[in-house]
């Protein structure tokens, strides 16, 4: 995917910082129990289970029952952080996502692997363009989609000292650095990776490290643009999106998910309710993508840095336009 | 074979087991073109396959794949797709050429089965659990339409530890449609490791029989015990379950019960070892390989054994 993500550098897979976080929050906390369903060597939960086979279940090819058993273990005072790809935790496990987690408010951290397009040539019953939204739906659920390696560490780390039910998308494909180490996180806190006046562009995941550089593309338009990486999509960071519509009045949201009930929907509806400006989304429209070449579906389905500029001018000239009436 | 009953004459079964060789050969072939995929177990179903589409059994057309009174084939272990196109492109339903478009952009061979993309494809699979349920209400809506459709389900055996399997079990042993086939590929691994270590499933027969199915044990290599079981399952007048044992990553020594071929496609320096190991032998030494049933079944237990020691490999995904 390099020629994607020009003049970037890459950095681990997001699941394969998430294995090692774990792994290494395990060494000092013996509450901490990690379920799997016959992916740990895809999640990377096997780094964590190589490490404290005692704490760690391979419960075979059963979601639902993945996410049941991490239900009885929270109420139990132990701290599960279940995997398996996210097309199959969250969407196999809903009900029980629903009736043994979010419902009873249980401390269980749940992370979809694999997320999104990139994963490649599986297809699209592996692909997982849905989870986002179905977490958020979720009352309580916290819900974060990491950028890189550096910042997967810290919400690692957050998601154990956040007691209630977490969600985290990792991905498959080695990601672009956009931190040089762990940097500071907070849920509901969002990163301001580079400052502009002329519009935001909001992201997260892969999609950061393409804001960063449609951004250095704009600037040698003249066009200045304030980027946000907005891991935590839930709970949102309402003072960065109300900023962004106050100091820059446009935004472009980009993620790689479909667009309805991911990022973009819920920046939409806090800019509708604070500070209403004109705004464009990248992601995916109302479809499942195919089998591919990550790379390639990126591009197929207009999930590049490419698409983020086009939709910035697109959003400038419609505010110029509105100003000019 | 199209539109016929069972033929009279019975399957010749040497020119099955050169059938399945070919296929293996495409699935080989596609996996490595393709550069990921899942060798271990399209290889474990071939001679299922290659039964079920040339041995006779399988009523079909490809010239009219929707032909109504079809029988149906579901491949609920939907990554082992490469062993369908490769018997589906042998059988006519679209060029053996296009098996090198597996799992590329805009290629009708989806990387899972997708129902609407390349004929001959019943039902879109890959999460793994569902194509039981679904086999359980074509067999169902056959008999409401007078039809005597017959319908074929290939489960994986890490598969048959979703709940989803045995909801559609018990609802069949219910319902009891005697149009109902599942296949149960038993080749002791999953993704993470053996089977037998992560969650067993024995005793596996015993399961289908306390939901009213009748079950039948066979060496799913041995193509003559294939052909012998699916021909017995389709008189069965009850929902059948054949437990066919097999070796993830059959026909193909360097990949016979190592678990890291459950996702990794063959490099460039393995497809030529794996296509030498799949030419045309001397007939006689076939059958007699094919025919070492038993030497099948104790590479299998060895090769549990094996993976208990190393904690396996793991897939590439
Ligand atoms: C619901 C679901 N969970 C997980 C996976 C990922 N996965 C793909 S293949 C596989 C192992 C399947 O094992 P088995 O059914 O024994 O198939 P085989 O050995 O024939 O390859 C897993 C876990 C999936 N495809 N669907
Ligand atoms: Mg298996």
């Amino acid at each position: 995917m390099n020629h994607l993500y020009p003049g970037r550098t890459f950095g681990k897979a997001t699941r394969d910082a998430y294995g090692e976080a774990l792994r290494d929050l395990g060494r000092d906390h013996e509450e901490i129990v990690v379920l799997d369903a016959d992916l740990a060597k895809s999640t990377k939960s096997a780094t964590f289970g190589e490490a404290f086979p005692d704490r760690f279940f391979n419960v075979g090819i059963q979601e639902a029952n993945l996410v049941g058993m991490a239900g009885g273990m929270a109420s139990s005072g132990k701290v599960p952080f279940i995997s398996s790809f996210a097309a199959f935790v969250i969407l196999k496990g809903f009900d029980q996502l629903r009736m043994a987690v979010s419902y009873p408010k249980l401390n269980v951290k749940v992370i979809g692997s694999h997320g999104g397009i990139s994963i490649g040539e599986d297809g699209a019953s592996q692909q997982s363009v849905e989870d986002v939204a179905l977490a958020c739906a979720l009352p309580d659920f916290v819900v974060c989609v990491p950028s890189d390696e550096h910042q997967m560490r810290a919400v690692v780390k957050a998601a154990f000292e956040h007691h209630g039910p977490v969600y985290i998308r990792s991905g498959r494909p080695k990601a672009p650095l956009v931190y040089d180490t762990t940097p500071e996180f907070a849920f509901g806190k969002a990163a301001t990776l580079r400052d502009g006046s002329d519009l935001t562009i909001i992201a997260n995941g892969l999609l950061v490290a393409a804001a960063l550089i449609a951004a250095e593309r704009l600037a040698e338009d003249g066009i200045e643009a304030r980027v946000v990486d907005m891991a935590c999509v839930k709970p949102l960071d309402e003072d960065a999106v109300r900023s962004a519509a106050e100091d820059t009045g446009a935004i472009v949201v980009a993620e790689e998910h479909l667009l309805h009930g991911g990022l973009g929907a819920r920046v939409a509806q806090a800019v509708a309710t604070s500070h209403p400006v004109p705004m464009e989304f990248v992601g995916l429209d109302d479809t499942y993508a195919e089998s591919g070449d990550p790379a390639g579906l990126m591009e197929k389905y207009g999930l590049t840095w490419k698409e983020v500029d086009a939709a910035a001018r697109r959003v400038l000239s419609r505010r110029t336009a509105g100003a000019a009436r | 074979m199209a539109r016929s009953a069972v033929p009279a004459a019975a399957p010749d079964v040497a020119a099955l087991r050169d059938r399945a060789r070919i296929i293996r050969r495409h699935i080989v072939e596609m996996l490595h073109e393709a550069a990921s995929g899942h060798p271990g177990g399209s290889l474990s179903a071939v001679e299922v396959v290659t039964a079920l589409y040339f041995g006779g059994i399988l009523r079909h057309d490809p010239e009219n794949p929707e032909w109504p009174e079809r029988d149906r084939f579901v491949l609920s272990k939907g990554h082992g797709v490469p062993v369908q196109y490769a018997a589906l492109a042998m059988a006519g339903y679209f060029p053996v050429d296009e098996l090198r478009t597996l799992r590329k952009i805009d290629s009708r061979l989806q990387g899972h089965p997708v129902l609407g993309t390349a004929p001959g494809i019943e039902a879109s699979t890959g999460s793994l659990g569902q194509g039981l349920s679904i086999g359980l209400g074509m067999a169902l809506a056959a008999r409401l339409d007078d039809m005597d459709s017959r319908v074929f389900v290939l489960l994986g055996d890490g598969e048959c530890q979703e709940g989803q399997v045995w909801e559609a079990a018990m609802a069949a042993g219910h319902h009891r449609p005697a149009n109902l086939i599942a296949i149960v590929d038993y080749n002791k691994f999953q993704l993470d490791g053996a089977i037998e270590d992560i969650i067993g499933l024995e005793p596996l027969a015993a399961k289908w029989e306390s939901m009213g199915w009748k079950t039948r044990e066979i060496d799913g290599h041995d193509m003559q015990q294939v052909v012998d079981a699916l021909e017995w399952s389709t008189q069965a007048g009850e929902p059948v379950c054949i437990i066919a044992h097999t070796v993830k990553g059959k026909g193909v020594s360097f990949m016979e019960g190592d678990n890291a071929y459950h996702g990794v496609a063959p490099s460039n320096e393995e497809l030529p070892r794996a296509l030498s190991e799949l030419e045309r032998g001397d007939p006689e030494e076939e059958n007699a390989r094919a025919l070492g049933s038993a030497d099948v079944l104790d590479r299998a237990e060895a090769s549990i054994d094996a993976s208990a020691e190393s904690n396996g490999k793991g897939g590439g995904r």
